[in-house]
């Protein structure tokens, strides 16, 4: 634990938003070289407050003050933030693809020499900081060829080359699978040892409960509590109960399926990778998902998983080689996205942002874009309609938003979801591919979303589910079956399964199966 | 401000383009003593520029995907200058030249469609290999001489509608019939909307600001109308420019009011989040393209209609003045940004810069330069909008008195465990 004095204080941080307040007064201090955790509900303003420390929102655009290391400061940009030593890893990662890790490390902090920038010296430093974080690449590796994982990693040497004293990391794991999660928490820990303080913006509330010093509880722009913990010994009803103002018994809803006939099935799957021909990234996938069924599809990151559905979506990644679809029992051929649809099917991206979303629009756009012909009249889309369509979904699925002509860009991650979610079921599909469903996403509103996902399949859909989170498969759906390496190794139903066989088919590489 | 806000119908940025070419020509009113806002000088701004605004209505589509197309000016000089020499040396009608000019200019629109959508070439190469082409058709088949076209052309390039009935209305019948028809049908829409809209919502919306915005419309519409009307004897709002209203409507429609339109913000705004929910990106991509040669292929006959003959520079640098007549308005180069009504006010801001300008006998060169100024500093002040968050200039000198008075209502959202099970 920290020396008890505050490396931060932050005093009645107020921000407004056109028509929103994100923060109402929030009051916090951190000590030196806690990791200090930051919970609370999407859109509670954790990520606000995250700017607000950093310069990404200057001086005078909030109200209150920042005292860090004892003088009250009042930085004008993520520049004169950095400089103090604050440098923030944001929730989406901020490196170039095109560009090596050491150009990014180095990038707005290039080593000069002579007027020319002195690549050498930069090599030689960046290998040194890869080491910090316990990455042996070649520095001038491509960022685009590494996994999330390496890439958050890289983010965290970048920081460290900024003589970093307070680092910020907002949802750093989201993304992560598990060994790279406790890698990166133990990489936390060791910039501990070394005087750098942390902190952690973070819904996964084991990963608290394994680090942190101290936790600060947000909801709707304000304070909850804020109190100091032992390590090891975070009490997560406690989080709960703060973030959302009472306990949550269960983490997943109770929910008896009514099961009907098959009437989702893949055979044969066989699928090319889009750019390397010859290495199958779908072998020979069979699946069946039934009406009113939840099927999860576990697997490690890079399975193939996402593959796999956005194959069968309308052929919209990869090659196709062969393979037959059927829904309701009659083979179908899915050239493009739009017979995809046509014929029933949804797929709700596992990356919103990029592939979900259109950032542009405002959440009544995006919730009627992929079924514009349900609110045509005459062949002209019909104003009223789409706004009724919308503002129905806001109000069943509680989309936080101050109305459904807001931008969604401006909405928290979890908001963002429920709307891409209602977009998928406007069309009213038949068979529903979730992917990672709830990235990103807080206790509270994951459990309003497994709802939503139980309520589909009562309606007597078939619902399948990509996550990465066992525990999470194993709460809400009713058969898994286990990816690897592009083949399915294995299908259990829930009731039968646990951890630690799911891993082992998981596992199984291709040689083993079968 | 929020019952100005109410008026307005909320798009504030619109208006304040539109509050600034109101406050442009008063100026030039003023500063030319009383020459801006005459009857002869509104007919002649308006054909003198429909051409240009032709070209940005398919222009802010092509910016909105995220393309752009340098091809424009040279695309119209090659239809003018085929519907010219067909109409001259096949001895066809002007009407089957006519049709050929449009003809051609979709065939040069889906060759230029093909490269960008199918082929996957940059719009911007695409259309810079397509200017260098067709300005090169140009002089090759004209032999770097200009060719008279056909009477009936003048009417499309710069024609009047007919006199009928009663002299008493002291001015051209047609216009005030133009004038009363537009009048009612924006009234229409405007109240049906009203009434769409109360009757879902739970609690009726006032009516006042519906009523206010059609007083609105009207007097401004009436006075157009007048002005337009009340010229010479023989002339009226000019056909060009019942042209140029004519497209914007259907257009306004397509890419506001239609899957298709939607499609094309799709595209724009994020590609792959397009293609994953259904849009044929490539034929999104294709059309657009298409379209704004079809276009070009318009505004080039009515360019040569107007010159009454076709010349082998014309069109030269028209894609700049389309273009930067859709930034004005909005658009964002990124793409996904930008409308067609917007574009035109874009568009009527240069015109009456160049109309105002001179008039006061301001000669090309600076008037190059003032259009110039202007394009940036309507651009940044966008930008800087943006960066600050805020909507508008509105916005700033009307402070919003109740901040948080929406938020308050999200708070009943946390969410309740165990409703069901
Ligand atoms: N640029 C913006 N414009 C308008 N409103 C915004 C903007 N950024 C954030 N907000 C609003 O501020 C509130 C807080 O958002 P913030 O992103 O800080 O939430 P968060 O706690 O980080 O949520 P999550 O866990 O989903 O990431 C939300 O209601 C959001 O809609
Ligand atoms: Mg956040």
């Amino acid at each position: 634990m920290g020396d008890a004095r505050p490396i931060l204080e932050m005093q009645h941080i107020t921000k407004d938003f056109p028509g929103v307040r994100a923060l109402d007064g929030v009051t916090m201090s951190v000590r030196t070289a806690d990791i200090h955790a930051i919970c609370g509900e999407n859109g509670a303003g954790k990520s606000t407050l995250m700017k607000v420390l950093s310069g990404v929102y200057p001086h005078g655009t909030y109200g209150g003050a920042i005292v860090f290391d004892g003088q009250e400061v009042e930085f004008k940009g993520i520049k004169s933030s950095e400089r103090a030593g604050i440098v923030i890893i944001h929730q989406e990662l901020a490196l170039i693809p095109e560009l090596s890790i050491v150009e990014n490390i180095f990038l707005g902090n290039e080593i000069v020499k002579n007027g020319l920038i002195d690549w050498d010296e930069a090599r030689r430093r960046t290998l040194d900081l890869l080491a910090r974080v316990g990455l042996s690449i070649d520095p001038s590796t491509p960022i685009k060829t590494l996994g999330v994982g390496q890439q958050q990693l890289v983010e965290i040497a970048k920081a460290l080359s900024k003589d970093v004293r307070l680092l910020i990391l907002d949802e750093p794991t989201s993304a992560l699978n598990e060994d790279d999660s406790e890698n990166l928490l133990n990489l936390m820990l060791g910039l501990k040892a070394k005087g750098i303080t942390c902190l952690m913006i973070s819904h996964k509330l084991n990963e608290i409960a394994a680090v942190s010093d101290a936790v600060t509880v947000i909801r709707d722009g304000k304070t909850v509590e804020t109190y100091p913990v032992e390590a090891g010994a975070v009490d997560e009803d406690r989080i709960i109960r703060s973030m959302v103002g009472r306990s949550l018994e269960n983490r997943y809803p109770e929910h008896t399926p009514t099961i009907g006939e098959t009437i989702f099935e893949v055979r044969n799957w066989r699928v090319e990778h889009p750019t390397l021909p010859g290495r199958l990234i779908c072998n020979d996938s069979n699946f069946t998902v039934k009406r009113g069924e939840i099927v999860g599809f576990a697997g490690l990151m890079g399975a193939g998983r996402t593959e796999l559905a956005r194959s069968i979506f309308g052929r919209s990644y990869g090659i196709f080689v062969s393979g037959e679809i059927f829904l309701r029992g009659e083979k179908v051929v899915l050239p493009n996205v739009r017979a995809a649809i046509r014929n029933g099917i949804a797929y709700v991206p596992e990356d919103r942002k990029t592939l979900g979303l259109n950032l542009l629009d405002s959440i009544k756009v995006t919730t009627v874009s992929a079924n514009l012909d349900g609110i045509l009249r005459r062949g002209l889309i019909d104003d009223a309609m789409e706004y009724e369509v919308a503002e129905g979904y806001r109000k069943s699925m509680r989309t936080k938003a101050p109305s459904v002509d807001v931008g969604v860009k401006t909405l928290s991650g979890g908001n963002q979801q429920k709307v891409v979610l209602a977009k998928w079921m406007f069309p009213d599909p038949d068979v529903l591919i979730l992917d990672e469903p709830t990235r990103g996403i807080d206790v509270g509103a994951k459990y309003e979303i497994y709802r939503l996902i139980q309520e589909l399949s009562d309606e007597g859909k078939a619902v399948v589910v990509i996550s990465s989170e066992l525990p999470e498969l194993m709460g809400i759906t009713d058969r898994i079956y286990t990816i690897c390496e592009g083949r399915i190794t294995g299908v259990v139903d829930t009731a039968e399964a646990n951890q630690e066989q799911l891993m082992r088919m998981m596992t199984t590489t291709a040689s083993m199966a079968r | 401000m929020k019952s100005l806000k109410q008026v307005l119908g909320g798009d504030l940025r619109q208006f304040t383009m539109v509050g600034a070419l109101i406050a442009l020509l008063i100026a030039f009113e003023i500063a030319s003593g009383g020459r801006m806002l005459t009857s002869s000088n509104f007919q002649n701004l308006l054909s003198g520029n429909a051409y240009v605004l032709i070209l940005a209505i398919g222009m802010v589509m092509v910016i909105v995907i995220g393309q752009i197309d340098l091809s424009v000016g040279s695309v119209a000089g090659v239809v003018g200058m085929i519907v010219a020499l067909t109409a001259r040396d096949l001895n066809v009608p002007w009407w089957v030249a006519l049709f050929i000019g449009l003809g051609v200019g979709m065939l040069i629109g889906a060759w230029q469609g093909m490269w960008v959508a199918r082929i996957g070439i940059p719009g911007f190469i695409t259309t810079l290999a397509g200017m260098l082409i067709f300005r090169g058709v140009v002089i090759w088949i004209s032999g770097s001489i200009s060719v008279p076209v056909p009477d009936e052309f003048r009417t499309l390039g710069s024609g009047y509608l007919p006199e009928w009935g009663p002299t008493f209305t002291q001015m051209n019948n047609s216009t005030l019939l133009l004038g009363i028809l537009a009048i009612v049908a924006l009234g229409w829409t405007q109240f049906r909307k009203y009434s769409r809209l109360s009757s879902m919502a739970s609690e009726k919306p006032p009516l006042w600001p519906v009523v206010v915005r059609v007083v609105l419309i009207a007097l401004v519409i009436g006075y157009l109308t007048w002005l337009f009307g009340s010229g010479r004897p023989g002339t009226s709002f000019p056909i060009p420019g019942l042209i140029l209203v004519a497209l914007v409507l259907v257009y306004s429609t397509i890419t506001q009011r239609t899957r298709f339109g939607r499609h094309i913000y799709a595209v724009g705004g994020n590609r792959a989040a397009a293609a994953l929910s259904g849009v044929d990106t490539k034929r999104v991509t294709f059309i657009v393209m298409a379209n704004m040669s079809f276009l070009a292929a318009i505004a080039g006959i009515m360019f040569v209609g107007r010159a009454t003959a076709a010349g082998p520079s014309d069109g030269t640098a028209w894609e700049l003045d389309a273009i930067a007549a859709v930034f004005i308005g909005g658009a964002a180069v990124s793409g996904g940004i930008g409308t067609v009504t917007a574009s035109m006010v874009g568009g009527l801001v240069m015109a009456v810069l160049n109309s105002g300008l001179s008039l006061m006998g301001v000669g090309a060169d600076r008037t190059a330069v003032i259009k110039g100024l202007v394009l940036l500093a309507a651009v940044a002040f966008d930008v800087y909008n943006k960066e600050q968050g805020r909507p508008s200039i509105l916005g700033r000198l009307f402070p919003k008195k109740e901040p948080v008075a929406t938020a308050a209502e999200p708070a009943g959202s946390a969410p309740v465990a165990g409703k069901k099970g």
